[in-house]
């Protein structure tokens, strides 16, 4: 499977119908749109291809399919090679708001068809997408409906299927995103021993670290404190935190590549502390620490001191080095 | 009824009207899908007063009930007031309405007109209003929002605005009342412009501002800051800022600021049970090396 050291090329396909949202969600989590800022966006013509760097030595390729029945018949016929071979994912979006939920679901097996003639071993991730127009009591049913349906329609990938209701108001987006870049990334044991290194020189309640651009988290280590969070779905939360307030900046500064969100951030309430710093060149780190300066002074050391543990790992530099660092890394 | 016209303790409260129009209720009963255009004709006041005063995700108002009687909320921040939800369908200007019981004691009025729906109904609502409440009120400041702006094309926004203020002020000037006290804001619940013109509203209602502005004044001289506003952490409104004119989206950052901290503290602030201090202890926050100077 996967090596550390290898530059690796994963191509991701975004498909669904015309204005279910794809190229909103691809603008929310890989530049710096808010929610409220995808409303001017046209539709995609043909593909938008993007290559994401993700964790250094990880490149994701995404194809951003327009939607409209006429791209759609191309992909299926004169392009049908050259669409789907190599595929690592593809994510089909179902606009939950459709009159023609039948009709979309046709269109959805014609393509997974197509998926398994060419890239057997894909995953498929379904988003049953804009929830929010969904009356809060009804959600989990209505989801639940849906993937019964779309699960029916997936032949050969109806065992692996994953499918999450999503909307870009909210942090559902976070945890679908989150659920597939983590299908994506290689094995990373040894990062989290390094993590579990990190809590031991510090009194952390959890560990989590975020990929720099996305803000999704690709791993954490939690204390028998930490366990005791009320919030399950934190991660996803923090992520969906987090990238308001970048995109925030990305505005106030007229800086559309992005500021990163900063490289150093602690805040001391009373209950708790927390640390969010830059870790390598491609992850944050966040630090939850029980309050109390000392022990927030001393996490920010150790960070310091594991930042240069972390740097000679090239699964989250992306930087060349010598064989003899990867220890126990590759395959799972 | 003579006790029912003595006022209670709240009722003392500076007071903030939320009036709008509504051509039809309709009620809805439980949704299952919701069609955004079906409540056209609410102009948004509950929505406006939820997102701001009740931290609602500006989304959710698609799932509110219409009002159908009068709101009254006090809410405790900075100051206490209260706010007052007036549903569109009944009639202010009946005789047999005792008009003090709501106009009495207001500090300021906000009507929120629909900028999407057809508007020359509620303007002309409005002006009446306005010159029905002028010879017994004088002292009420009126603010109107033009509402849903984001739902109007950028580039003719500013058109709209124009349009509704000269069609206000020439009804007014028509009737005799010449350089009304009037303020417009184009407002969207998606955006921070109803925080910011529910900033200018709040200040209108805070006896002390021109005290916060000096002492903002001393402050960014001192310090040689650019600009300085102070808020109000739970609603996000800012009570005063500094006297230089207001440039750039500062306040828009600031309050974006608060939401990171307010949001972090509320995922990581869980009561952890054997900490011997939940004294509130003075909370610190560092930033280094950010994307930005402030
Ligand atoms: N309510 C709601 N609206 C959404 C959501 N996500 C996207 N939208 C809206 O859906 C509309 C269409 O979105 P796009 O992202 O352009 O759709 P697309 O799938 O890329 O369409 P094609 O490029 O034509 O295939 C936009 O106006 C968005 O504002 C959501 O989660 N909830
Ligand atoms: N596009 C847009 N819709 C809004 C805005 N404010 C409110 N709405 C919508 O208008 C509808 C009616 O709002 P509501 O507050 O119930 O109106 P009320 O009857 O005046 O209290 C709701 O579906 C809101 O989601 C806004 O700023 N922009
Ligand atoms: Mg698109």
């Amino acid at each position: 499977m996967a090596t550390l050291n290898k530059m690796e090329k994963k191509k991701v396909l975004l498909m669904g119908k015309s204005g279910s949202g794809k190229s909103s969600m691809r603008n929310i989590i890989f530049s710096n749109y808010r929610a409220k800022d995808v409303r001017r966006l046209g539709a995609t013509i043909d593909v938008e291809h993007s290559n994401i760097k993700f964790l250094g030595n990880l490149t994701l390729n995404l194809w951003d399919c327009g939607g409209q029945d006429a791209f759609t018949g191309t992909y299926l016929t004169t392009q049908k090679s050259h669409v789907f071979s190599n595929v690592g994912v593809l994510i089909y979006v179902f606009d939950v708001e459709s009159r023609s939920f039948d009709r979309d679901l046709a269109t959805y097996t014609s393509i997974t068809n197509a998926l398994a003639e060419f890239s057997p071993s894909a995953d498929v991730f379904a988003l049953v997408h804009k929830i929010d127009l969904v009356n809060p009591e009804f959600r989990v049913k209505v989801v639940a409906n849906r993937e019964a349906a779309i699960q029916e329609a997936s032949g050969p990938f109806a065992k692996s299927l994953k499918v999450f209701g999503t909307s870009i108001w909210d942090q559902s987006l976070y945890k679908a995103w989150g659920s597939i870049v983590n299908s994506l990334i290689p094995n990373l044991d040894v990062m989290e021993r390094y993590l579990w290194g990190l809590m031991g020189e510090t009194k952390a309640e959890e560990i989590t670290l975020f990929e720099k651009a996305t803000f999704l988290a690709v791993m954490k280590v939690t204390s028998e404190i930490g366990k005791k969070n009320p919030y399950p779905d934190r991660d996803e939360k923090m992520s969906n935190i987090i990238k308001t307030f970048k995109a925030s900046l990305a505005k106030f500064t007229g800086d559309t590549a992005g500021p990163d969100f900063c490289e150093k951030f602690c805040i001391s309430a009373p209950k708790f502390a927390l640390i969010i710093e830059e870790l390598t060149k491609n992850t944050y780190v966040m630090v939850v620490l029980p309050p109390g300066e000392a022990e927030a002074n001393c996490a920010r050391l150790n960070i310091g001191i594991a930042r240069k543990r972390f740097a000679s790992m090239d699964v989250l530099s992306g930087q060349e080095h010598d064989e003899g660092q990867d220890e126990g890394s590759g395959g799972n | 009824d003579p006790d029912s016209k003595k006022l209670a303790p709240i009722e003392r409260k500076p007071r903030l009207l939320l009036m709008g129009l509504k051509r039809y209720a309709k009620i809805t009963g439980v949704r299952y899908l919701v069609e955004a255009n079906e409540d056209k004709c609410r102009s948004g006041k509950s929505s406006i007063s939820n997102v701001v005063f009740r931290k609602m995700p500006p989304q959710d108002t698609l799932f509110l009930p219409t009002t159908t009687a009068i709101l009254k909320e006090s809410m405790h921040t900075f100051m206490d007031f209260q706010v007052w939800d007036l549903p569109g369908q009944i009639d202010y200007l009946d005789p047999n309405f005792d008009p003090d019981s709501i106009f009495g004691g207001v500090g300021a009025m906000v009507w929120v007109l629909d900028a999407v729906d057809n508007y020359m109904e509620p303007i002309g609502r409005l002006t009446e209003t306005i010159l029905h409440l002028q010879d017994s009120y004088p002292f009420i400041k009126f603010t109107v929002f033009i509402h849903k702006i984001d739902s109007i094309a950028d580039d003719s926004r500013e058109d709209v605005i124009r349009d509704i203020m000269q069609r206000i002020t020439d009804d007014l000037y028509d009737a005799g009342l010449e350089n009304p006290p009037i303020n417009y804001y184009g407002t969207s619940i998606y955006d921070h412009s109803i925080f910011e013109g529910f900033s200018r509203v709040m200040q209108g209602l805070v006896p002390q501002l021109p005290i916060f502005e000096n002492l903002l004044n001393t402050i960014k001289d001192r310090c040689h800051f650019e600009k300085l506003y102070l808020y109000d952490v739970y609603s996000k409104v800012y009570i005063a800022s500094d006297t230089t004119p207001i440039a750039g989206s500062a306040y828009e950052l600031g309050s974006d600021f608060i939401d990171l901290i307010v949001d972090l503290s509320e995922v990581h602030g869980w009561h952890r049970g054997n900490t011997q201090d939940s004294k509130m202890k003075a909370q610190q926050i560092y930033i280094e090396e950010c994307g930005f100077e402030a």
